[in-house]
């Protein structure tokens, strides 16, 4: 039987600051990050000592220095938040990590407050730049000049199923699922065949199939094995094939599809073989090819269109569900599912309320025929940018949000909680809480941990390997129990 | 302090909330889909919005009169200096 889903994303953005020609990227995020005051004490530690990003799920431990920053310049690029999230600096890009969530539309509602984070420090750091100096953020993946950032996704998984039959299952998945997934780009990089629209910001960054790596040679299916959780029991899949979405309905069928694939492969219901010949060149075949006609090659000899496949892992996903009892948003899911495979059969372009690069499709191709441009033009590709755009007046995603021509899976009001509350389902609600009630005490956090100083007692770290446990219906007695963190620490000897 | 810091996140609640909602201007009166729960079910089966292709192109015009009023000026300047080292 699968474990239950617990997952999260960790989304990289763009930054830029206008008419500023000493613009340094890492200054820049370090502002924006530190812009951001929920601890104005500002004190508290992101814990590395729980990290280990040089593990290989494939068995063998990488060779590398890890990075591990001194005490000043931790607090400086790291930001823990009330709502269980991690706010940071992340090489030279601002990054939010959602706190854990147990279903597909929680990770919508904390993903999109993670936008709300954003563009809350984005309009302080503003206030503190020299006249004239604008920053600026984009919940994208590219640059066009060949640069890749990421929007990972992460899935709590069991221990026991094999790593060899999880890539196997999902390389024929990830390398089609952008067809309902992909976030849309004008034109293409990274050496790769030029088009004039492409459906996925990030297919052209893929190189090569299974690897540790995230910078550079990116892989399909990475291998970084750092559970943040019971190394026995568990694995986290840490996914960075995705790209950035901005529509709810988007990002809700990318965790929301995977998840299912993934309890699927815990449970053996990946019954046909679809392994791909070379899903590194499909990957990006897919992605050029926004009529969906393309067929790829199969290793068993077939050729079969991404709408095939995909509706082959909707078929399977069918049966499991008539075999499985689902949870209610799995169950929705998957209609929605349906919903988009049945439509995409037809014109793709029906879809632009639901998916991010059917919309952006659209806005251009109207902005082009209106305008008399071509695909070339720096206004189609400043277009393209700004869909991305974080203000909530010029972002031109929330524009067509803001008009009604977008469905939305939750409300503005849901969303706003969630940037001031953690989920109530996972050990986020117990890091939350603590952030919220005993800022002074808590002296460091990781995911799996969170640790308190308290007077002249030595740093106390409790270990929170069960990524379920720590929920409200865990710990909201405990704590309400607790008037200080001392008393917390002693209820939880007792 | 832990008092302090909740009355912290309370204001900080309802200044970034109004924030976001007053730069995005009347957000909720303007948002046809947003209903909440029942943007679910509207999606389900009605599609009462739903257009297909040409209809949707039509109804673009409003908006590109918008797109014109909030793109980015000196696009080609913008573009050109567009660039994201360091990512993952």
């Amino acid at each position: 039987m699968a474990i239950p889903t617990v997952m999260g994303t960790e989304v990289e953005f763009g930054i830029i600051v206008k008419n500023d020609p000493d613009f340094d990227p890492i200054s820049s995020c370090v502002l924006l990050v530190n812009a951001y005051r929920e601890d104005p004490e500002g004190r508290i530690l992101w814990d590395y000592d729980q990290e280990n990003p040089l593990a290989d799920a494939r068995g063998f431990q990488v060779d590398g220095e890890k990075y591990t920053p001194n005490q000043q310049e931790n607090i400086a690029r790291n930001k823990t938040l009330i709502n269980g999230a991690r706010y940071y600096v992340d090489h030279a890009h601002p990054e939010y990590s959602s706190p854990e969530v147990t279903n597909a539309r929680d990770l919508v509602v904390h993903e999109k407050a993670g936008e709300r984070v954003l563009e809350v420090s984005r309009r302080e750091a503003n206030a503190l730049l020299p006249a004239g100096a604008v920053m600026l953020l984009h919940k994208n993946n590219s640059d066009r000049k060949g640069n890749s950032y990421g929007c990972h996704e992460n899935y709590l998984m069991d221990r026991r199923t094999s790593f060899k039959r999880i890539v196997e299952n999902l390389l024929p998945f990830f390398a089609t699922r952008q067809i309902y997934c992909g976030a849309g780009k004008v034109g293409s990089e990274n050496r790769n065949h030029p088009c004039d629209f492409q459906i996925s910001q990030r297919a052209d960054f893929f190189e090569t199939e299974v690897a540790l790596d995230t910078m550079v040679k990116r892989p399909i299916i990475n291998t970084r094995d750092e559970p943040h959780a019971d190394r026995e029991k568990y694995r986290r899949l840490h996914m960075i094939v995705g790209d950035s979405n901005m529509s709810e309905y988007t990002i809700y069928l990318r965790n929301g599809v995977t998840a299912i694939i993934l309890s699927m492969i815990e449970d053996g219901a990946i019954d046909r073989d679809l392994s791909l010949s070379n899903p590194v060149r499909s990957i990006k075949e897919v992605s050029h090819d926004p009529t969906l006609k393309a067929e790829l090659q199969l290793e068993n000899g077939k050729r079969m269109t991404a709408i095939q496949i995909q509706n082959e892992f909707l078929e399977m996903a069918l049966t499991y569900a008539a075999r499985n009892k689902l949870d209610p948003v799995a169950v929705d899911v998957l209609d929605k599912w349906q919903h988009v495979m049945t439509s995409l059969q037809g014109d793709p372009m029906d879809l632009a309320r639901e998916i991010d690069w059917v919309a952006k499709k659209l806005l251009l191709e109207s902005f082009i025929e209106r305008k008399g441009l071509d695909w070339e033009d720096p206004k189609v590709q400043m277009l393209d940018l700004q869909y991305h755009d974080t203000r909530p007046d010029k972002g031109l995603y929330y524009m067509l949000e803001r008009d009604g021509r977008m469905e939305r899976i939750c409300t503005d009001d849901e969303i706003m909680e969630a940037v001031h509350r953690p989920p109530i389902d996972t050990r986020a609600f117990f890091r939350g809480e603590c952030l919220r009630r005993f800022p002074e005490e808590v002296f460091g956090v990781n995911w799996d941990s969170i640790s308190f100083s308290v007077g002249e007692e030595p740093v106390r770290r409790i270990m929170m390997s069960e990524p379920l446990k720590g929920s409200r219906a865990h710990v909201e007695d405990l704590l309400n129990q607790s008037k200080s963190a001392s008393e917390l620490l002693a209820n939880l000897d007792s | 302090m832990a008092r302090f810091i909740n009355q912290h996140s309370r204001n900080d609640s309802n200044s970034s909330a109004s924030i976001w909602m007053a730069a995005s201007g009347e957000q909720k009166k303007k948002s046809k889909g947003d209903g909440g729960d029942s943007s679910e079910t509207e999606s389900e089966g009605g599609q009462k919005m739903a257009k297909k292709g040409e209809e949707l192109k039509e109804d673009m015009d409003s908006l590109m009169e918008e797109i014109d009023s909030v793109l980015e000026e000196n696009a080609e300047e913008f573009v050109k200096n567009y660039v994201q080292r360091g990512g993952q």
